[in-house]
């Protein structure tokens, strides 16, 4: 949707107000129930065994000596979840990462898990399974990875997104390309070129609740689970199709949820929480310890971006390139593409080009991390704009304002802006004191550009009016972070409503 | 097994409890009291959700072990309101925003009611430094900054 | 696991003498809880020292202070006293994780632990203190430094526990100072710690010196060339130039992510550098 300006100079009595939040009371006294806070009557404690190896050969598993522990009620490996995914790669791919089958690719993957009476009694499980490993070459390093003669992570991996396909298998899963114009002609009109390499290491999300769920399977084919997540709509349907239920009878209910930043928008433990407890006929209960939560849920991506930019003496840029490489962890993701598509979204470009190449590694499955792949593509890019606007003379701010892009422009991922903020949002910085004020000792100021898009996800929304009166507002969308208090406040504006 | 019977005070109440020599105080209060206010984030001593203060002292509860709670006094998030009447730090983080995803928020009063009774007018970095081993993720820091300044204020009778 | 919470020394030491497996004294726990979670140790056996009478107390007395190995770095700096005589010292121990883990954790248990980068332990070597260490077969004083022999490992003998650390009494126109380096501003661990201990005589001149690095070699340091380059003087640049040479000249340290060989160097003579001033001016030096 594009930015409606018809609001712009509306006043609201609800909307803009600050009432305490809805869930402000439960929060501040402890009775908000998180992942980890839900039980459930006769309900197991899960544990996984994750690989001690960045990449290896699983040759046998023996959960005898576990399955035998007085109180283990299920174990479970790759052979309890079999494959339903019917040829779709992107299922295959999560249903890989949440247990190995045939290889272990990365620190941390899991490999068996167990369902117990208490804690204790699954670590002692865990350490009685046998896992017999043959120990792979590894990479690890994005820019290592794309080397000729690297360790493959999958041997079947074939560049996508190049015509002819290539012959050889590499690491790189995919190619995408974004732009128009003509970048070589271009940066010939150019005074000035600025070209530099960036690289990011990943980073996690780094919420402060690990991820817990609670999954019960019932005799008769449905199941529930109480889940921290971001998008509980998307973890029942993945989940679903993982473990052959139908969507209808696998009820999910999204617990408080301490933090998400992106990662919790993908599925981790909860198919293995749901496998255990249709093995052990029991609620399991499955928290993932910190070491973990960093060993094994998604970080953002490492990246190494080449970036290319010239403009003319009087501050227009006339081309700009990015190479994008963006670690995906083991599976292929479109990290490396929304890098793509987000480098030189901010501005006005005759010429551009942005090649994103996902690069396979193994570290673990990467995941969304707000913004999900746009920083990293904005550091490179604004790092090199600022050195840009330096070496030509001007004030970096000035140099941005030139170039934003503007109702009209063509983005360089392609659609046509409507009407577009970045240009005024500029001039406001700029023309803000903070921008003048004096410095003190070891004190500097800089800014930078960013471009991110909005994309939706299932929900659903019920209105009740009560006998009394009041209204009631139900909205299938995760709480992350203050969305009980806005949407009612939304609400209650539009109902000519108070918020009380 | 090797289950120790364990009789400490929480909250003011008598509480007796069996568990495992290995659990720690922070494992009996959610899995064996019920008391789940205080959150496991990282089971280190490095976040600080899982605060509690144990004979005056603010400690996390994930490094103290259950057994260790025999005959201590133990205060925790659920007994910081007086029945339906907030504490004043409560209602200062409700009133500043000072929480969003809220999970690290009780270890966060648990370690600000602390600082306020040992020291009832905190500078902003004292309050800083006193709070620097809870980590917020959503915040940055600040609103919780200033609940616990404006908290001190009220205590006061400011 | 067999948790014990003894109420006598001797029970302790018995305790942990008799023991089959793997023993540890738990004063604080802030290490011990750690490597438990982390599956690093499986103990046999846990004994509890905060049960026994004194271990508990910081103690006066005409010859200077006892520190009980269960007193909680916490109730170190409520400890007026203590601060006034030991500040370097004090500010170590007080520099240990956050105020919950102040709540927590000990000054023995710090030494104990045997880190290259613990913090209170460059204070204390520097102080010159003793460790009161009680055993199977009596009691036994060991300057501090003799305690730790590598990182993760003492010189403590089976059934031995550290009782107490002791710090003598102080002549006139004495101070110490702690500094450390860290990349946060809180709750982090030492890439460089550095500890200065000194005695002025009347004239304000440099009588004796102690200067410790911490985390910059396998256990902490004592450079004795830094505390001569000082001696005799009152700090002018010269001898406060001298001492940070000797200071990075000292240094073994290793090259990782959180500093790499050459800032550890640096920073130590740096660090060195500005705690011989603060404790200087401590000692009532102009």
């Amino acid at each position: 949707m594009n930015f409606d300006a018809s609001f712009a100079a509306k006043k609201f009595d609800s909307v803009g107000t600050r009432p305490v939040r809805p869930d402000g009371v439960d929060k501040v006294t402890g009775r908000a129930r998180y992942g980890a806070d839900f039980n459930m009557p006769g309900q197991l404690v899960g544990a996984i065994l994750r690989s001690p190896h960045a990449h290896a050969k699983i040759k046998k598993i023996d959960v005898s000596k576990a399955a035998k522990l007085k109180g283990v009620k299920a174990v479970i490996t790759a052979a309890d979840m079999p494959d339903l995914t019917d040829g779709n790669s992107d299922l295959y791919d999560i249903l890989d990462n949440c247990m190995a089958r045939d290889k272990a690719l990365y620190d941390g993957h899991a490999v068996a898990a167990v369902a117990a009476v208490d804690a204790h009694t699954a670590r002692e499980a865990l350490k009685r399974i046998k896992v017999s490993y043959q120990v792979l070459p590894h990479v690890t390093d994005v820019d290592q990875a794309v080397k000729p003669g690297a360790p493959l992570v999958h041997k079947d991996t074939f560049t996508a997104g190049i015509d002819p396909r290539p012959a050889k298998p590499s690491n790189v899963a995919k190619r995408s390309e974004y732009g128009h114009g003509d970048v070589d002609k271009g940066f010939k009109q150019a005074d000035i070129i600025v070209e530099r390499n960036y690289r990011t290491e990943q980073t996690h999300q780094g919420y402060i609740e690990p991820h817990a769920c609670v999954a019960s399977v019932n005799a008769d084919g449905t199941a529930d689970m109480w889940v921290c997540t971001q998008g509980h709509f998307v973890f029942r349907q993945t989940c679903a199709d993982l473990l052959g239920f139908d969507v209808s009878k696998l009820r999910v209910t999204s617990s408080e949820i301490g933090g998400g930043f992106g990662g919790k928008t993908h599925v981790w433990i909860e198919p293995v929480a749901l496998a255990l407890s249709r093995k052990a006929g029991r609620p399991v209960k499955l928290v993932m310890p910190r070491e973990d939560v960093f060993r094994a849920s998604g970080p953002t991506s490492a990246t190494s971006i080449d970036v290319r930019i010239g403009a003319r003496k009087d501050g227009t840029i006339t081309a700009a390139q990015a190479d994008l490489r963006y670690s995906c962890g083991p599976y292929q993701g479109m990290w490396a593409e929304l890098g793509a598509m987000t480098s030189f979204a901010c501005y006005d470009l005759e010429n551009v080009k942005s090649v994103g190449h996902e690069v396979l590694v193994n570290r673990p499955k990467s995941a969304a991390y707000r913004a999900p792949s746009a920083p990293m593509a904005a550091f490179a890019v604004e790092s090199a704009v600022d050195e840009l606007a330096h070496q030509i003379g001007m004030d970096p701010v000035e140099f941005r304002i030139k170039n934003a892009a503007k109702q009209g422009t063509k983005s360089s991922y392609g659609p046509v802006y409507g009407p577009i903020g970045i240009g005024p949002t500029l001039e406001a910085a700029r023309d803000h004191p903070h921008m003048k004020a004096r410095l003190g000792q070891n004190q500097g100021r800089g800014m930078a550009c960013g471009f991110w898009f909005n994309f939706g996800g299932q929900t659903c929304t019920d209105l009740n009016i009560g006998l009394d009166g009041t209204v009631t507002l139900a909205v299938g969308t995760v709480d992350v972070g203050g969305a009980r208090a806005s949407l009612s406040l939304v609400a209650a504006e539009e109902l000519g409503i108070s918020y009380d | 097994m090797t289950a120790i019977a364990v009789s400490t005070t929480i909250n003011g109440d008598d509480v007796d409890v069996l568990c495992r020599t290995d659990e720690t105080l922070l494992d009996v209060l959610r899995d064996r009291l019920g008391l789940t206010g205080s959150k496991e984030g990282c089971g280190t001593g490095d976040c600080g959700a899982c605060s509690v203060i144990v004979d005056g002292r603010l400690v996390c509860a994930c490094l103290v072990l259950g057994a260790e709670a025999e005959g201590r006094h133990i205060e925790t998030i659920e007994g910081m309101a007086n029945g339906d009447e907030l504490h004043p730090l409560q209602s200062s983080f409700l009133e500043h925003a000072a929480l969003q995803c809220g999970v690290c928020t009780p270890g966060f009063l648990i370690a600000a009611k602390d600082l306020l009774e040992k020291n009832p007018e905190p500078s902003e970095e004292e309050i800083r430094f006193a709070l620097a081993g809870n980590l917020c993720r959503c915040t940055g820091y600040d609103k919780i900054v200033r609940a616990v300044q404006d908290a001190a204020r009220v205590m006061k009778g400011g | 696991m067999h948790y014990e919470r003894p109420s006598s020394l001797k029970d302790a030491t018995r305790l942990l003498a008799g023991a089959k497996g793997r023993a540890y004294v738990l004063a604080g726990g802030s290490d011990l809880l750690v490597r438990m979670k982390g599956g690093f140790i499986e103990p046999e056996l846990v004994v509890d020292i905060k049960a026994i009478k004194g271990l508990g107390d910081i103690r006066k007395s005409g010859k200077g202070f006892s520190i009980g190995a269960a007193v909680p770095c916490a109730a170190i700096g409520e400890s007026a006293a203590l601060k006034k005589a030991w500040p370097g010292v004090v500010e170590a121990a007080n520099l240990i994780g956050s105020k919950q883990i102040q709540g927590r954790c000990t000054i023995a248990g710090n030494l104990c632990n045997a880190s290259p980068a613990a913090d209170s332990v460059p204070a204390l070597v520097a102080a010159g203190a003793n460790a009161v260490i009680a055993g199977p077969k009596g009691k036994r004083t060991i300057a501090v430094d003799k305690v730790v022999k590598a990182p993760g490992s003492t010189s403590l003998r089976k059934g031995e526990i550290v009782e107490a650390i002791v710090l003598d009494k102080r002549p006139p126109r004495s101070a110490d100072a702690y500094l450390r380096f860290i990349p946060r501003t809180e709750m982090d661990i030492a890439v460089v710690g550095a500890a200065v201990n000194l005695t002025l005589d009347s004239k304000g001149m440099v009588k004796s010196a102690r200067i410790v690095l911490g985390a910059v070699a396998p256990t902490a340091i004592l450079v004795p060339r830094a505390a001569k380059a000082i001696i005799g003087t009152k700090l002018d640049e010269a001898a406060l130039d001298r001492l940070a040479e000797a200071c990075s000249a000292a240094c073994k340290p290793i090259d990782d992510k959180r500093g790499t060989i050459e800032f550890r160097k640096k920073v130590a003579g740096v660090l060195a550098r500005r705690a011989a001033g603060i404790a200087y001016k401590r000692a009532g030096g102009k």
